[in-house]
């Protein structure tokens, strides 16, 4: 682009006019340049998602062909009276709560264990970082080795306890309990290392001044860790009730969303209901309703992070 | 006070032991029933102590598996393989798409910059099947179904946004003062990129790439749905594999260790990378 003279990255400092002026063209295309091709690259992915928006009006059943039509929200108001889409929600929300909600205090606790920057404690971080680095979907498979009913260690374990007939995720009472777990194994530790890597970003004064004073440890956690530690909390919290809501992996390795419907998330209810049943166009209606309730959700995660930037730049 | 924390600390480490073995376990045990025989995991009780045996591993290894109703021919190395090809293609695209983007984001104020910087963001937030369902039909449509290519374009929705974050806010950290002094020696844009930019930012690319590449090893339900046997990775493979008839529990042990061992060896070697990683990917962006 620019060739001589003096000149800096923004142009604002140029030398002749008519040099000035080309390059300062240049300069306003290069960034549009730089990020055009990842655009490109990602809108052409993301034209489905306009197409998923078509289907979801439509009567459409790959099955039959000819039924194929637009219904505006009809797909939509079916959810209404629709016992499998409300269990669907139930299902999701369950999940969702349980998943974050065990993983959000585990990993605070596992942070808090880890909190001082020894040598040990660094080890131990990088050791629970082990099940984040497995596919969830390999990690289903690693729990449904040792959760079978026949030679599994863990039906084992709780045979040891006492508990005999376990049926893990094959049995509907157990089936959430097993996949909930198999979720808070992988995904803790994710929680734990944000959670870690903000309790080290604090300020140590307020620290020391309680045990100057005295402070409980009950105190201290409640009136000064957590509140100092809520923008990591909260944005660690919803990049996972993000990956949670949309949870496919582990629940359709596991379980396919059995048994019988006990297990039947979002993104598990579409794949059925576009695979098995063929019916694209409800399929695309129930992926809509996801869709709406991540965008909320982004955006509630993307405002937050945009303050938190904003401070950060602020402080630099 | 003395003794109250001496208490407090065996507290902490029995709480850190617990924590320990509930996290590393399952890697142990499988581990450990991948070097054995299935009369030996049947045994109850389950014992720890086995003569090791490498034959799941030599099944695996050479595809073909002995079983009492014959010889079963398994693609598993084609599996592994094909996650190897699909993975370091996508991270590769996506560098040289999202490493000039992010420059570009963080160096450049220009209209509608935050705009399309948030829109390749937001692919991270939406359900995946909500894009995938639609293309499959896409793909049929126009012959990309079961092709490496359309498998590392569609990937690009899991490495580009990673990239193009943690990149962006590795330049902003950078001081762009030595940039400046370089262009006024009368260098051209590009040589400052190639030359300054890019060496400086090299650790957050670094961090970037590795996690993307571990996202991309990791992915399920892309290629569950885009491809098919001949093109499928390992993660939707060994599921596949599983339901084979003949396979034994030390085989599927063995697939499950054989597939995890990439990404665990590259996250030791580069773990410093990758908490930067994974905490600048949240936290700043």
């Amino acid at each position: 682009m620019a060739t001589s003279t003096t000149t800096t990255l923004t142009g604002e400092r140029a030398g002749t006019p008519p040099a000035r002026h080309r390059r300062a063209l240049g300069q306003r295309a290069l960034p549009y340049l730089l990020s055009l091709p990842a655009l490109l690259v990602c809108i052409g992915i993301l034209i489905p998602f306009g197409t998923a928006v078509w289907y979801s009006l439509q009567r459409y059943n790959l099955a039959l062909p000819f039924t194929r039509g637009f219904i505006g929200l009809d797909n939509y108001q079916s959810f209404l009276f629709d016992g499998a889409f409300w269990n669907t929600i139930r299902v999701s929300l369950s999940y969702t709560a349980l998943t974050v909600g065990i993983e959000l205090v585990l990993g605070l606790a596992i942070a808090m264990l880890l909190q001082r920057p020894t040598r040990w404690h660094n080890v131990c971080a990088i050791a629970l970082l082990l099940p984040l680095m497995i596919a969830p979907a390999i990690a289903s498979l690693m729990w449904k080795l040792m959760t079978n009913p026949d030679f599994g260690i863990m039906s084992y374990l709780v045979g040891l306890v006492g508990i005999t007939d376990f049926r893990w995720a094959s049995a509907p009472s157990t089936a959430l309990f097993t996949v909930v777990l198999v979720d808070v194994w992988v995904y803790t530790p994710f929680m734990m290392i944000l959670l870690l890597a903000g309790l080290r970003a604090l300020p140590r004064q307020p620290f020391e001044a309680a045990e100057l004073d005295g402070v409980p440890a009950a105190f201290v956690f409640f009136r000064i860790t957590l509140p100092m530690l809520m923008p990591y909390i909260l944005t660690a919290t919803l990049f996972r009730l993000l990956d949670a809501i949309q949870q496919f992996d582990i629940i359709y390795a596991m379980t396919q969303g059995g048994p019988g419907d006990r297990l039947m998330v979002f993104q598990v209810q579409a794949y059925l209901e576009f695979f098995q049943y063929t019916n694209v166009g409800r399929s695309a209606a129930l992926l809509m309703v996801l869709w709406a309730i991540t965008f909320i959700l982004s955006n509630l995660f993307i405002k937050h992070w945009l303050r938190l930037r904003e401070r950060a730049h602020g402080v630099a | 006070m003395q003794a109250k924390q001496g208490i407090g600390g065996v507290l902490r480490g029995i709480a850190l032991t617990l924590v320990l073995l509930f996290f590393l376990f399952p890697i142990v045990w499988v581990f450990l029933m991948s070097f054995q025989t299935n009369a030996q995991i049947l045994r109850i009780p389950p014992s720890p102590f086995f003569t090791p045996t490498l034959e799941n591993y030599t099944a695996l290894i050479s595809g073909r598996l002995e079983t009492t109703s014959g010889v079963l021919d398994i693609a598993f190395m084609r599996n592994l393989m094909n996650s190897v090809i699909l993975s370091a293609s996508s991270v590769l695209l996506a560098l040289i798409l999202g490493v000039p983007a992010a420059y570009a984001f963080a160096r450049f104020k220009f209209r509608l910059g935050e705009n399309i910087a948030f829109t390749l963001l937001s692919f991270r937030f939406a359900p995946p099947l909500l894009v995938l369902l639609p293309l499959t039909l896409y793909f049929q449509a126009l012959g990309l179904s079961d092709t490496y290519v359309g498998l590392i374009w569609v990937y690009q929705l899991i490495c580009l946004p990673l990239i193009l974050w943690i990149v962006r806010g590795y330049f902003e950290d950078i001081s762009p003062d030595i940039e400046h002094a370089y262009r006024v020696d009368g260098h051209s844009w590009a040589r400052t990129f190639w030359r300054i930019a890019i060496p400086l930012a090299r650790p957050g690319i670094a961090a970037a790439a590795l996690l993307a590449f571990i996202f991309a090893w990791n992915n399920f339900v892309f290629a569950l749905i885009l491809a098919s046997a001949d093109k499928q990775p390992v993660t939707v493979g060994a599921l596949a594999f599983v339901t084979a008839a003949g396979i034994q529990y030390g085989q599927i042990a063995a697939a499950v260790v054989l597939s995890v061992t990439p990404t665990l060896l590259l996250a030791l070697y580069a773990q410093r990378y990758l908490v930067q990683g994974l905490s600048m990917g949240a936290v700043k962006g």
